[in-house]
């Protein structure tokens, strides 16, 4: 995942005991990758998000064990601070003494364990957090400078059987107010004032639903991917059937991400060790392609846009990245450099890649 | 080239220009024995002329002596050959070299570069001369030659001269000559034409007496060529009376020529050829066309009917009909030859009708041959029901081709395509005959199947077995298909004419024979093991279980080779291009049962080899790179690849994707230290049973270490079984 500053990943599987934060920077002019080690010493994460207010905050979900048991746990801390300010002046230094995270708080309810997920308000001032733990949701309030959570408010799924959310995100549309959250094969959504469910999809996928997100630029448009091998994108007002069906992995699809400016690009990472970068443009914000500004529009660039608009504009595969020996666990876009995306693979492989050129002047221009 | 050009070295730098030196003495040289040197070039030209003109005399000379610059220079091509420094470079300047040698150099090296510079000077000197000694005589011998050449070109002038007048006198004689010639010729040629005037008033007075004679002896074809050749002159000479007279004797001649050809026409039995001719003779002899045209086809119509009518006694419903070969043979010979040699002669005969002829040629053509097409059809009809495919399509060959003649003759009347129509039309029927056929075959299967299954009880001893059953049931249904397929194939046998028509090509062989006659079969068979599935709850109709197990079985083995099997045969005997052709499943490197202890040897001594290191705490990073070294050479794992229609390509797609999962379930764990040893000998059981399953055991072996390795990460205290333990522990279950 990529936080705010500049360009930074960091790694959310890490088979290490000891959790680490890898906070890697590249630098894109000069391509030189910078890495530093932060010690998470709580143990091992599964999720992290950043803070999209400060970005020296990030709230992690991990494993702790205890008496031979696994318990997974959710907290914010914060990043030392010279890391923060994204001045590298000696990486040989900061890689080779591990720093260590400042714990703010635990987001720590013994009711609610097993926490599969925690995820920022995406445009707020970094108060609100939501958590998933097993069949809960539940919305938390950072409270003094994010030193003490408050839990604001929850919700649960009903129902038989042991139901256990996986994956959930924070819809950036509608003020804010939406969650869209998975469980086995299901997509709901939550309106996060009255806690309540606003849409259900039923049996979404076939099989377990893996990762899901929101498209930054329509509003009802989501995208889900799953066990089935498949990548499937949703209007919410019509639940019934997806709007579109991709099925180009061989396995699992883990993650799937939207471009943040270009919402036609859509990057999957699967554990078939494949990225996927593919352009689904008749269901984005610019089904005919860049629409150029009336005020603008000289003579020229009108005729251009006018040939724009005839070209038809296909859903396709931009381009399959087999970098990987393993699976690939995550893949996320940068939130500095729209063309730019990384994923990282179980075997510790970070590949960072750019859309190809001439997609990216052909979107452009 | 003009010595002077060369000029003489410019008098202010006399020791800096060693090339020029020599340039100017050459030229004095040559300028001394030469005829041709104008001495109105003054060696000195205009001052600010002269270093121009003195370069482009050096590039010539060097041009001359194929020379380039480089060489030229006699140094390496290295320095900048346009510096004006350079001494011998081609754009050397004196100004610009001497200014340079005053500014940079000191007193004593201006002295040795002038010492050195009187010295070459004097060594080219010296060349120059012993160049100059050495070329003279050549000089001299070229100035003789161009002097001798001189003497002997006047020479050649004269007799040239001498040639052109005597050239002039032949000229005159020539013309006087057909000057007295003309006057007799012009008299010769008129003699000749009064005299072929006179054979042909000859030949006119005769023409009565010799038409008759031609009337009488019955030569009509001659009598109305000779109508033919004098018809014109007569005409326009009949205001003479002689000839007069001479023209209405030859129309009465001809008027009864004419009486005598139509009599001939009319009585008509003497066949086609004869008729033809006759109505040649008649338009010969300007009878009407139209009229003519009518009778002609009056008569042929009823010669070609009574062909038919010969054909549908054969047709007949009492007496036995003919076998359909000779059928088709009779209308062929008699009909078909018939019309063709009456198209063929109306055709040569009313050409001159224009389209309005051929239609009406083609109107005709296509009554008959639509008539001629009822009564084939009607025999073909009562072939349907047989089951001799080679006689039915030997007939439809024959049939076929034999009208290609007049088809290719009557393009309008459309017969071929009429023709090729019903031939596919046949084909079709067959191809319905041919399913039915099998639905009735499989629905005996089933009967006798039924019988067998209820009688057995009876005896008290075991029947025949189901596989028996089952192993009959296939092998009939199977006969029964090749058979099928083999009558069919004949349709489209290369030597059979209509082969190649795009019907046979494309449609007979794709929708025809594989959708329509063996698909359709299939679907048939699985419509009747539906219906059967679909009846159990009926009174006394249930079906016996033992059947419906048989019919799931022999689907199953349809669905898993004999369909794909079926569908082959078809497309190689009918040349169907399906890009999925189904093929029998390989087994990559099968282990044969001996093998199975040397590779749990072999995997046990493996895993030690890989896991060892990587189970001590101290050296993570080899185990990154020991399995990412792995991985490089292992191939990558298509869990969802597409699967083949056999046993095994099944099964290892299951497996791999079972244990895709088992290896993900696996990350996403975290083990105990037990938990890490009963993947350890799970792992190792499923090694030892699962590769008999598989087409490639290696993945299995890939794929189960993958789980070990990934649980022994997701292990914090990761101790390994010993893998002889694992081996006891997997040998006693």
């Amino acid at each position: 995942m990529w936080p705010h500053r500049g360009i930074s990943l960091q790694a959310p599987i890490l088979p290490e005991k000891e959790g680490e934060i890898h906070i890697i920077d590249f630098d894109d002019e000069n391509n030189i990758i910078n890495k530093n080690v932060l010690l998470h010493q709580a143990g091992e994460i599964w999720h992290i998000s950043a803070s999209p207010a400060d970005r020296g905050v990030l709230a992690t979900c991990y494993n702790r064990t205890s008496d031979s048991k696994v318990l997974t746990c959710a907290a914010v801390w914060r990043m030392p601070k010279e890391l923060e300010s994204g001045s590298h002046e000696s990486p040989d230094d900061s890689s080779s003494t591990a720093q260590t995270l400042e714990l703010l708080c635990h987001l720590d309810n013994t009711a609610h364990s097993n926490m599969a997920c925690v995820v920022w308000e995406p445009m707020g001032d970094g108060k609100k957090i939501i958590s998933l733990a097993d069949n809960h949701i539940l919305l938390w309030d950072l409270q003094e400078s994010s030193s003490q959570a408050v839990l604001a408010s929850s919700a649960s799924l009903g129902g038989k059987g042991q139901l256990k959310f996986t994956s959930g995100r924070w819809s950036p549309h509608h003020n804010c107010t939406q969650v869209a959250t998975a469980n086995d094969t299901t997509l709901r959504g939550w309106d996060t004032r009255s806690m309540s469910q606003i849409y259900c999809i039923e049996n979404a996928h076939g099989q377990l639903v893996r990762d899901l997100d929101f498209n930054p630029n329509k509003q009802y448009y989501l995208a889900s991917c799953g066990d089935d091998c498949k990548v499937k994108f949703w209007d919410t007002r019509n639940v019934t059937e997806p709007v579109k069906t991709l099925e180009e992995h061989s396995h699992w699809v883990w993650n799937v991400r939207y471009n943040h400016s270009h919402d036609q690009l859509v990057l999957t990472g699967s554990s078939d060790s494949r990225v996927i970068l593919s352009n689904m443009v008749s269901i984005s914000s610019e089904p005919f392609g860049h629409l150029v500004d009336d005020d603008d529009i000289s003579d020229q660039e009108d005729h251009r846009s006018e040939e724009k608009s005839k070209e038809p504009l296909q859903d396709n595969v931009i381009a399959t990245y087999e970098e990987h020996e393993d699976s690939v666990y995550a893949v996320d876009w940068s939130s500095a450099d729209p063309w730019l995306f990384a994923s990282l693979s179980y075997d510790g492989r970070l590949v960072i890649n750019r859309v190809p050129r001439a997609l990216k002047y052909h979107i452009l221009l | 080239m003009a010595p002077g050009s060369a000029s003489s070295p410019s008098p202010s730098f006399p020791a800096s220009r060693p090339w020029a030196a020599v340039g100017a003495m050459a030229a004095a040289a040559a300028a001394g024995p030469s005829p041709g040197s104008r001495p109105g070039d003054s060696p000195e030209g205009p001052e600010g002329e002269a270093p121009e003109r003195r370069r482009k005399a050096h590039g010539m000379l060097k041009l001359y002596y194929g020379l380039s610059e480089g060489e030229a220079a006699g140094r390496p091509a290295g320095p900048d050959p346009l510096d004006p420094t350079d001494l011998n470079g081609a754009h050397f300047d004196p100004e610009v070299y001497l200014d340079k040698l005053r500014r940079e150099c000191p007193l004593a090296q201006l002295m040795d570069s002038e010492t050195d510079m009187v010295r070459q000077i004097r060594a080219l000197d010296s060349d120059m001369q012993t160049l100059v000694y050495e070329n003279y005589n050549k000089f001299i011998s070229a100035t003789d030659t161009i002097r001798k050449m001189k003497n002997d070109f006047r020479k050649m002038e004269d007799e040239m001269d001498r040639l052109a007048t005597n050239m002039a006198v032949i000229t005159d004689f020539s013309a006087r000559i057909s000057a007295t010639l003309q006057d007799r010729h012009e008299r010769i040629t008129k003699l000749a034409g009064v005299h072929a005037l006179l054979r042909k008033l000859q030949f006119l007075f005769e023409l009565p007496s010799r038409l008759t004679k031609c009337v009488e002896l019955g030569a009509y074809g001659q009598a109305v060529r000779y109508q033919g050749r004098a018809q014109a002159v007569l005409q326009q000479y009949q205001h003479l009376p002689s000839f007069r007279a001479i023209q209405d004797d030859c129309q009465v001649i001809t008027a009864r020529l004419a009486q005598q050809l139509r009599q001939r026409f009319r009585e008509g039995g003497s066949g086609a050829p004869e008729q033809a001719e006759c109505v040649e003779l008649l338009l010969a002899l300007g009878e009407p066309a139209e009229e003519l045209c009518e009778e002609f086809l009056a008569h042929a119509r009823g010669r070609l009917e009574e062909e038919l009518r010969s054909l549908e006694a054969e047709l007949g419903p009492s007496p036995p009909a003919p076998d359909v070969l000779e059928f088709t043979d009779h209308g062929g010979s008699g009909f078909v030859g018939g019309l063709c040699q009456v198209a063929a002669a109306y055709q040569e005969l009313f050409a001159a009708q224009g389209p309005a002829g051929a239609e009406r040629l083609a109107a005709f053509a296509r009554e008959l041959g639509s008539r001629y097409f009822a009564l084939v059809e009607r025999r073909l009809a009562q072939e349907q029901g047989g089951g001799d495919n080679s006689l039915l399509v030997r007939a439809l060959d024959r049939f076929h081709r034999r009208l290609r003649a007049p088809g290719a003759l009557l393009a309008a009347a459309g017969l071929a395509e009429a023709a090729t129509e019903i031939v596919e039309r046949v084909a079709r029927e067959r191809l319905g005959h041919h399913l039915q056929g099998l639905r009735a075959a499989f629905l005996g299967c089933l009967t006798d199947v039924r019988q067998a299954l209820a009688a057995p009880r009876v005896a008290g001893k075991e029947g025949p077995g189901l596989a028996e059953l089952l192993a009959n049931v296939a092998s009939s249904i199977l006969s029964h298909i090749k058979a099928s397929l083999a009558a069919v194939h004949l349709f489209t046998a290369k030597e059979v004419s209509f082969s190649n028509k795009p019907y046979f090509r494309g449609e007979f062989c794709s929708q025809g024979v594989r959708e329509g006659l063996i698909v359709g079969f299939i679907r048939s068979m699985c419509q009747t093991a539906q219906s059967f599935c679909d009846s159990p709850g009926e009174k006394g109709g249930a079906t016996p279980p033992a059947l419906l197990l048989l019919l799931s079985r022999l689907c199953l083995d349809y669905e898993t080779a004999t369909i794909s099997y079926i569908l082959t045969l078809t497309d190689e005997q009918f040349l169907v291009q399906v890009g999925l052709l189904y093929e029998e499943g390989v087994r990559k490197a099968q282990s044969s049962d001996s093998s199975k202890r040397t590779f749990s040897v072999y995997s046990s001594s493996r895993q030690q080899g890989r896991y060892a290191p990587s189970y001590t705490p101290s050296a993570p990073m080899d185990t990154n790179l020991l399995s990412n070294i792995q991985k490089l050479f292992s191939e990558r794992i298509d869990v969802f690849s597409p699967v083949e229609f056999n046993k095994v390509s099944v099964l290892t797609g299951i497996i791999k994707i079972s244990l895709k999962t088992l290896l993900e379930c696996v990350r996403l764990r975290t083990f105990g230290r037990f938990g890490l040893q009963q993947v350890q000998v799970d792992c190792h059981f499923l090694q030892l049973y699962l590769w008999r399953f598989v087409a490639d055991e290696e993945l299995v072996h890939l794929l189960l270490d993958e789980v070990v390795a990934s649980a022994a990460l997701r292990c914090p205290d990761p101790v390994p079984m010993e893998p002889s333990v694992v081996e006891v522990i997997c040998e006693r279950g």
